[in-house]
């Protein structure tokens, strides 16, 4: 196994599946001569050439809504959002071209599409820059949504979300591209749709996925020190859910804790709780405890920044409430 | 770019049989457009027809003529008020009406609508129902077609509403500057729903705007079929020769309300003005240039009324007899079905 960043875990899927299959190109700001806004499409346009590796001006519902073309008629576009943030600009073409073109045509036409990026607050951004919208995605029928928290898992989803038949919003985060793992060698391909275990544990539950995966781990290792024994779950992919992942490690702790990084309302979090009380009410021991974002615009002041944000320290604090301790 | 005149009509003259054929082919189009349309606005009377539904009347050399520019595997995509298209573009009579009335025989399986209009098989690629999200698309169809080393051509409409739109600037924009092989067709109405042209634009000569995007504007008499026909050609011949997109500002009127549910005048618009746009009806155009060119005659004509009424007849009578969608249905085509 080779040792990547989350970064260069992506390029080489990214590479890998343009070397596999022609119809596969990608298209957003700074993706070609810039060598990527963040880097990961770092030397695809030596290697691909214009035609494939293609700059766009700043414009994203045109060249959102220009891939989204491109797919209907079965080319795979891979759209490079600089940041989720700016994908509130292309919605229209996400929601209501990409989600619901098979549907409306009956089935005939559809949209493999993949549009990857950063989503969620890195440091200091500001509000408008350190957003995450995965729940708006994961509230529409028609589109997936993916996000990774390791390379390993970046490259496996990112191949497998390329060769999948559907739109895909594939989210990442600036404060993962420079994380490093192992990288299996070879063809690694991760199916959509699959939870994984990060850590198995016996007495709670903390349900997770990107970047509250990284605290989650460090509230386990710190919980561990206190004689308890968390099961991460990391969810990898938001819509489809893995119900029975999700279950299946509810049944055998009966406490759970659900971390996201974006706000509480309405979020990831509120549909994980839902599917929970009504599959597994009796498997409960305890309410289900949700650590997100403050329920306000990011702030920029770091102090006040790390306040909004969810973190290990808070996911401990959950996972102490969850099993009536402290 | 100026504007550009139709063709003087001494050019056409002669009694030429091939071109007769043409003619009458378009004459027919026209006629099944507008008949099709009377009896698509008398089904919705009735409830056989529910949601929104945009009539195509009065507008009918638009997609004739454009239509008739293109090769079967080049791209179409248009707005909500597509039903002439789809028509012109081949979509059988009876597949519009049955997705007019929501059957599972309708082109898109009962699924779509009025709006949503779709034939994979003939590239028409929607129907498309929030104004201007059409024109990215159309111009990803003709990204497509070159990354593919293709000579096809997007044809893409919009209504004249739809130019004031983002998506507008950030497509012709583009397509300009990767010179796409990309028509834009601007369907001038007059009215963006109840807004005349000059109370939402700051220019009203649409076709201006296309010097903002490295590409010929052209305005073109809506009314008469042969001029939109060649003003197409010449787009249609830029982009395939790789000449990039052009834009054409097809000046049309509309005789019906915006929807089913706004009368025809009165409102926004006087009942003198709808009357004098209905004097240089399409419809009326061609045939009395083919009965000048002695290509028709009322013998001819009745034949052809004859033949569409019994054609739309009969997309009423297997709409109305068709199986309404399976209750799975409901559930099928929100994914695509997994890879076995």
């Amino acid at each position: 196994m080779a040792v990547l960043t989350y970064r260069d875990a992506l390029n080489a899927a990214l590479r890998e599946e343009m070397q596999r299959d022609d119809n596969v190109f990608l298209m957003g700001e700074e993706v070609a001569e810039y060598d990527g806004a963040y880097k990961v499409s770092r030397g695809l346009l030596k290697e691909f050439g214009a035609r494939r590796v293609v700059d766009t001006p700043i414009a994203e519902l045109g060249f959102t809504g220009i891939g989204v073309g491109a797919a209907m008629v079965g080319l795979r576009p891979v759209i490079e959002m600089m940041t989720m943030n700016f994908a509130l600009l292309a919605i229209d073409q996400i929601v209501n071209t990409a989600a619901k073109v098979r549907y409306m045509s009956g089935g005939q036409i559809g949209c493999p599409l993949v549009i990857r990026g950063p989503g969620g607050a890195a440091l200091q951004l500001g509000a408008q820059h350190s957003q995450a919208f995965e729940s708006w995605y994961a509230n529409i029928p028609g589109l997936k949504v993916v996000m990774p928290a390791t390379p390993a898992d970046a490259k496996g989803l990112l191949k497998s979300a390329i060769r999948d038949d559907n739109p895909v919003i594939f989210i990442e985060g600036e404060m993962l591209y420079n994380q490093k793992g192992e990288v299996p060698d070879g063809e690694h391909l991760i199916p959509l749709g699959r939870a994984d275990i990060k850590r198995p544990g016996n007495d709670v539950t903390i349900i997770c996925h990107s970047k509250t995966v990284a605290p989650a781990m460090n509230a386990a290792k710190s919980l561990a020190d206190e004689g308890v024994d968390a099961e991460v779950v990391d969810l990898r992919t938001i819509r489809p859910l893995d119900q029975d992942a999700i279950l299946a490690s509810v049944a055998k702790t009966h406490r759970v804790v659900v971390a996201e990084e974006g706000w509480g309302f309405a979020g990831v979090g509120a549909q994980v709780v839902d599917l929970i009380q009504r599959e597994a009410f009796d498997d409960l021991d305890s309410p289900v405890i949700r650590v997100h974002q403050a329920d306000v615009p990011m702030p920029y002041n770091k102090h006040l920044e790390k306040a909004a944000k969810a973190d290990a320290a808070k996911i401990v604090a959950a996972v102490h409430q969850a099993c009536y301790r402290g | 770019m100026g504007v550009t005149e139709s063709p003087p009509r001494a050019r056409r003259r002669g009694p030429d049989a091939p071109f007769a054929d043409q003619y009458r082919a378009w004459l027919r189009g026209m006629i099944l457009i507008r008949r099709f349309e009377e009896k698509a606005g008398e089904a919705y009377a009735l409830g056989q027809v529910g949601g929104f539904c945009h009539l195509y009347i009065g507008q009918e050399a638009v997609a004739v003529g454009t239509l008739a520019a293109i090769r079967p595997d080049d791209y179409v995509v248009s707005a909500y008020r597509e039903h002439g298209q789809a028509l012109a573009r081949g979509i059988a009579s009876r597949a519009v009406m049955a997705e007019l009335y929501g059957k599972a025989t309708g082109c898109s399986h009962g699924k779509g609508g009025s709006m949503h209009l779709f034939d994979a098989s003939l590239h028409f690629m929607g129907g498309h129902a929030i104004v201007g999200s059409q024109i990215p698309l159309g111009t990803g169809f003709a990204f497509a077609a070159r990354y593919r080393g293709t000579d096809q051509v997007s044809l893409t409409y919009m209504g004249e509403a739809a130019a004031n739109i983002g998506a507008f600037h950030e497509s012709l924009n583009i397509a300009g500057l990767w010179k796409l092989p990309v028509v834009y067709v601007i369907e001038n109405n007059g009215y963006g729903m109840g807004t005349a042209v000059k109370r939402a634009a700051a220019i009203t000569e649409l076709y201006q705007r296309a010097a903002s995007y490295a590409m010929p504007g052209v305005e073109v008499d809506g009314q008469d079929v042969v001029a939109v026909k060649q003003a197409t050609d010449d787009a249609v011949g830029r982009a395939r020769r790789g000449e990039g997109p052009s834009l054409l500002e097809i000046r049309t009127f509309r005789y019906m309300g915006h929807s089913m549910s706004d009368a025809a005048s009165g409102t926004y618009r006087s009942k003198e003005e709808l009357e004098s746009s209905r004097q240089r009806d399409p419809i009326v155009l061609l045939e009395t240039r083919m009965r000048e060119l002695g290509m028709l005659d009322d013998t001819g004509l009745g034949a052809i009324e004859a033949d569409v009424a019994a054609e739309v007849a009969d997309a009423v009578k297997f709409a109305e007899e068709s199986p309404e969608p399976a209750p799975d249905q409901l559930w099928t085509d929100v994914y695509a079905p997994e890879a076995r």
